[in-house]
Parts: structure tokens; C-alpha cells; sequence
């Protein structure tokens, strides 16, 4: 039994729209793997399949090498997934402790509490807590079973910095430790401060499957836009290395890896520009390039 | 954690209580035409009343707000099988009905003086609890058909008719004449026969009302089922 997760040509269709077409992904002991994607990509369907949440409509999902759904698969999992709840009247330490009863050899209930960063809200009541500390509470509960995998989607959606930092940090120690790790994430950061391989989904189909160092390179990072005070060209960006390149009137907008180079270039070739502006590219505009050019 | 609820709690055990301070405990010094006395019976009917309510109201608030939670979801992906969540909860509701007919039989008992051999109390409180399948499979057709806004008004609009027009706070022989002409049908109606038998003062054979309840088991059974495979279809298909 070589790999822990195992989907085959997974294809699944929701009615009218094809969530997935067609997906081949293999995840192996010990990977930290980030499934990076838009919003609406197919990245918790994935995840679903993964777990047996969704069954797929062509092709296969393996955990662990078994059908996701087969106990013997799932006690070796963690999940923390978007859209689960758990019972209001529970306090956090008897969730946590419910939940550990459900695996072979759980950890210490205290420990899966500080893991998630919940100490202080061991004692309180599920309903009353905070939409970042609920997810916290959904951290711990993926840990306390003390699982060889995790499977975590959007595990930082509506945490503040410091509880993002510490469920990050507290990921990375599970990773070297041994355990399987896969995330789902919009965050072109958070997946590559993380994980050591990231895969790019879009529309239902992976674009991508590399280390972020790769990813990083393949993904324009920067926005550039400009008004032109001369008229521009196709002729004007002539072997710059410019993506999703749109001119109205005399804005222009572009996507682009190297910033630096293409305004040196294009103040060398005397192109007026007025109203500079360079941001971080949006991640949904970057993949949209990514995918126009594939 | 149902005593974290009160809304839940204080409604399963004390109303059934409310109800006999109301309708029984006036008359509870009476005795029927057949000998029994009217403050046992109405105990009998009382309990048969109030375990349906845990279970009705139990399971289908319960489920449906489970589902509203998405409860489901996180449940569905841990280790733990289904069939053994869905059997701990009845499990601990039936402990919970057996409080509420402890309660009530032992306010009966020191407050209307009502007095029984503890083999008859017993008798009834083992059938109501044995007897109680068609109202958990009730419960859980609710909470499946239902969202979590509707299922109180649902579990309402259902359990207090069917409890009243099958004789549980009213006897039956004092009932409008058009529903007791239908109360020989309801589900309700042969739950408190397990009970009321147990006095002697049953208005059929054992084995009959054991019938009756195995076919409204099957039918709300084959209710619930249809609507958790819905659920399976719409969500984890």
C-alpha cells in the first residue's frame, strides 16, 4: 500500500455543471500537498471524493487504498472541512473528547486542545464561540484522533492573523512528524509557505502539479497598469514576458512575472506613462492566464 | 446534553406532569365502571403521552437541526458508522423517556395517592419503553422530511391531534363521536393499550396492539428511510 489518496480519471457532475472532468491525482505518505484553486475550482470536491463525501460520477476515488467510505480508511483520517457544524450544547473539551473515542489511539484530549490554540475555551459551550474560534475547535477535532492523514478545506477561512499562524505553524510540526497533509486553499501564500507541493486546480481540471518554487514561476505575481499617454500596440510589448494584456482607451493592464524589466523597457521605447500603478496580481486573474495560455 | 436544553427538557418532563395535575389529578380518587382506577389510568396515558413526546420531539427537532448544522457532514466523515450514532441516540433517548415516566408515575403516586404493585408500574413502564419504535420512527421521518424552522410545527401539528384524539388526555369514551370512531386507528391509540392493559383495563388483546404498532413501525420506518435516502441523493451523492 503505497499511496494514501488515489483519484483515477475522477470525473463528478452536479446536473448541469461538471464539477470535476476528469481528475488523476496521487498523494503519497508523508506529502504536504496544497490544492490551490479560484473559488468555485472543484477543490472541495476533490476533497469530498477524497473522503468519500461525494461519490464520483466516472472514474475512482481510493483512501488508503480501500472504497473512502470503508472504516478502515477513514480512522486514519482527520478532516476539518468548510460547511460541518458540530452540537451548540457540547463544551469544547467534551467534543474534543467525544471525537477522540472515535479513533483506535487518539491523543490526549488537552493535547488536541492545545493544539488548535484553545486552552482558554476549553470549558465553553460550542454555540458560544467565535467564527474563528469554531474553526478552531474543527481543527481539533481533525487532530485528536491522532490520524496518519489530515485532510483540512480552507482550514484559515475567517481566522485572524495569529490563529492562522498558529494552525499554519502547528501543520507544519504534524508534517514533520510524519502525517499526510492535504489542504485546500485560495491563497497563493499560504500554499507556498506550506506545503512542498502544490497542485492547481481550475474549472474542474489540474493545470498544475509542481513544487511552489515551479508554481511560483508558471503564476504572472504582479499587476501592472498604466494610462498610456501615446497610443500602444501589440507592437509596444514585443518579446516582454506580459500576460492577460488588455488596452482601453489608453489604460492599459497586464499581467506579468517581472515588472521591473517590462517598465524599463517600455520607458526605453518612449512609451508616456501616467498613473502608474504595480500590485500583487489577484490569484483568480493569474490562474485565468494560466489557463488561457494552457 | 438534552438537560442543556431546556426548552427540551423542561417540555418532555415536566408537561406530561402539567397535563395529569390537570386532567388527572382532579379525578384520580375515582374509579372506572371496570374497577380500575381512573388516577392509574390516567397515569398510564399520561406515560404513553409523554414517551412519544421524547421521542417525536427528540428525534425530530433533533435531526432536523442536526441537518440545519450540517452536523451530518462532519459526522459522515469520521470513523464513527452511522447506524451506531443513530442507535447511541436512542439509546440515550430512551433513558431520558425513562426518567419522564419515573417522574411522573412517582408525582402520581405521592401527590394523587395513587398506588399500584411495583410489578404493575414496572410492566408499564417496560412495555411504554418496548412499545415506543413507531414514535422513534416518526421522530426520525420528521427531522428528515423537515428543515430545522418547520420540524417543531410539524412535530406539533402532528403528535398533540394523534395524542388527543387517541384517548391520552381525554378518554377515549369521552371523546367527539367522530373521533372515536377514527382513535381505534391511530398509532397513539394501540401505544396506550400496552399501557392501560397492564391495569386491565386494555380494550383489546396484547398481540393486537402489538400488531398495529408493527405496521405504523414499518410504515413511518419506510417514511424515515425514504427521506435520509433523499438526503444521501441531494448531499452525498
Amino acid at each position: 500500500m503505497s499511496s494514501v489518496v488515489e483519484l483515477i480519471a475522477a470525473r463528478k457532475r452536479f446536473g448541469q455543471v461538471e464539477a470535476l472532468k476528469g481528475v488523476d491525482l496521487t498523494i503519497r505518505p508523508g506529502e504536504l500537498v496544497a490544492i490551490l484553486g479560484p473559488n468555485g475550482a472543484g477543490k472541495t470536491t476533490s476533497i469530498s471524493l477524497m473522503l468519500g463525501l461525494r461519490r464520483p460520477t466516472a472514474g475512482q476515488a481510493r483512501l488508503f487504498g480501500y472504497d473512502p467510505a470503508d472504516r478502515r480508511a477513514r480512522s486514519r483520517c482527520g478532516v476539518m472541512l468548510q460547511e460541518s457544524g458540530t452540537t451548540g450544547v457540547l463544551t469544547v473539551r467534551e467534543i474534543v473528547d467525544l471525537f477522540r473515542a472515535y479513533y483506535p489511539s487518539p491523543l490526549p484530549t488537552a493535547t488536541a486542545i492545545t493544539l488548535a490554540g484553545l486552552e482558554a475555551k476549553a470549558g465553553a459551550r460550542a454555540g458560544t464561540l467565535s467564527g474563528g474560534e469554531r474553526q478552531r475547535l474543527y481543527f481539533a477535532l481533525a487532530v485528536c484522533g491522532d490520524p496518519e492523514a489530515l485532510f483540512l478545506d480552507e482550514p484559515t477561512v475567517g481566522m485572524d492573523v495569529e490563529a492562522r499562524r498558529a494552525v499554519l505553524d502547528g501543520l507544519r510540526a504534524l508534517s514533520t512528524g510524519g502525517k499526510t497533509i492535504v489542504l485546500t486553499t485560495h491563497y497563493l501564500e499560504e500554499a507556498d509557505q506550506l506545503a512542498n507541493r502544490i497542485v492547481v486546480i481550475d474549472r474542474g481540471v489540474v493545470i498544475a502539479d509542481a513544487t511552489p518554487r515551479e508554481i511560483k514561476s508558471r503564476i504572472p505575481s504582479k499587476r501592472i497598469s498604466f494610462s498610456a499617454g501615446t497610443s500602444v500596440g501589440d507592437s509596444t510589448f514585443r518579446g516582454l514576458p506580459v500576460q492577460s494584456l488588455e488596452v482601453t482607451d489608453h489604460r492599459v493592464r497586464l499581467l506579468s512575472n517581472e515588472p521591473e524589466l517590462i517598465l524599463k523597457t517600455l520607458f526605453e521605447r518612449g512609451v508616456a506613462i501616467r498613473d502608474l500603478e504595480v500590485t500583487g496580481a489577484d490569484l483568480e486573474e493569474a490562474f485565468l492566464s494560466l489557463t488561457s495560455r494552457a | 446534553m438534552r438537560w442543556r436544553v431546556p426548552a427540551f427538557s423542561v417540555t418532555n418532563l415536566a408537561l406530561p406532569i402539567v397535563f395529569f395535575i390537570f386532567f388527572g389529578l382532579p379525578v384520580a380518587h375515582l374509579r372506572r365502571a371496570d374497577g380500575v382506577s381512573v388516577g392509574a389510568y390516567l397515569l398510564a396515558s399520561f406515560g404513553a403521552y409523554a414517551v412519544g413526546n421524547v421521542m417525536v420531539y427528540g428525534f425530530g427537532i433533533g435531526v432536523a437541526n442536526e441537518r440545519g448544522m450540517k452536523v451530518d457532514r462532519l459526522m459522515r466523515a469520521s470513523p464513527l458508522p452511522p447506524l451506531v450514532f443513530m442507535l447511541a441516540k436512542v439509546l440515550t433517548a430512551l433513558v431520558f423517556a425513562l426518567i419522564a415516566l419515573v417522574l411522573l408515575i412517582g408525582f402520581g403516586v405521592v401527590a394523587g395517592g395513587i398506588h399500584q404493585t411495583p410489578a404493575v408500574w414496572a410492566t408499564i413502564i417496560t412495555r411504554l419503553l418496548a412499545g415506543s419504535l413507531p414514535f422513534i420512527a416518526l421522530g426520525f421521518a420528521i427531522g428528515y422530511w423537515s428543515g430545522p424552522n418547520a420540524a417543531p410545527a410539524v412535530a406539533n401539528l402532528i403528535y398533540l391531534p394523534l395524542s388527543f384524539a387517541s384517548g391520552l388526555f381525554v378518554p377515549v369514551n369521552q371523546l367527539p363521536g367522530f373521533v372515536q370512531t377514527i382513535a381505534p386507528y391511530l398509532p397513539s391509540y394501540h401505544y396506550a393499550q400496552l399501557a392501560w392493559s397492564a391495569l386491565g383495563a386494555g380494550r383489546e388483546p396484547l398481540g393486537e396492539s402489538l400488531l398495529w404498532l408493527g405496521g405504523y413501525s414499518a410504515l413511518f420506518l419506510t417514511l424515515a428511510v425514504r427521506a435520509y435516502q433523499r438526503e444521501e441523493r441531494a448531499k452525498f451523492a
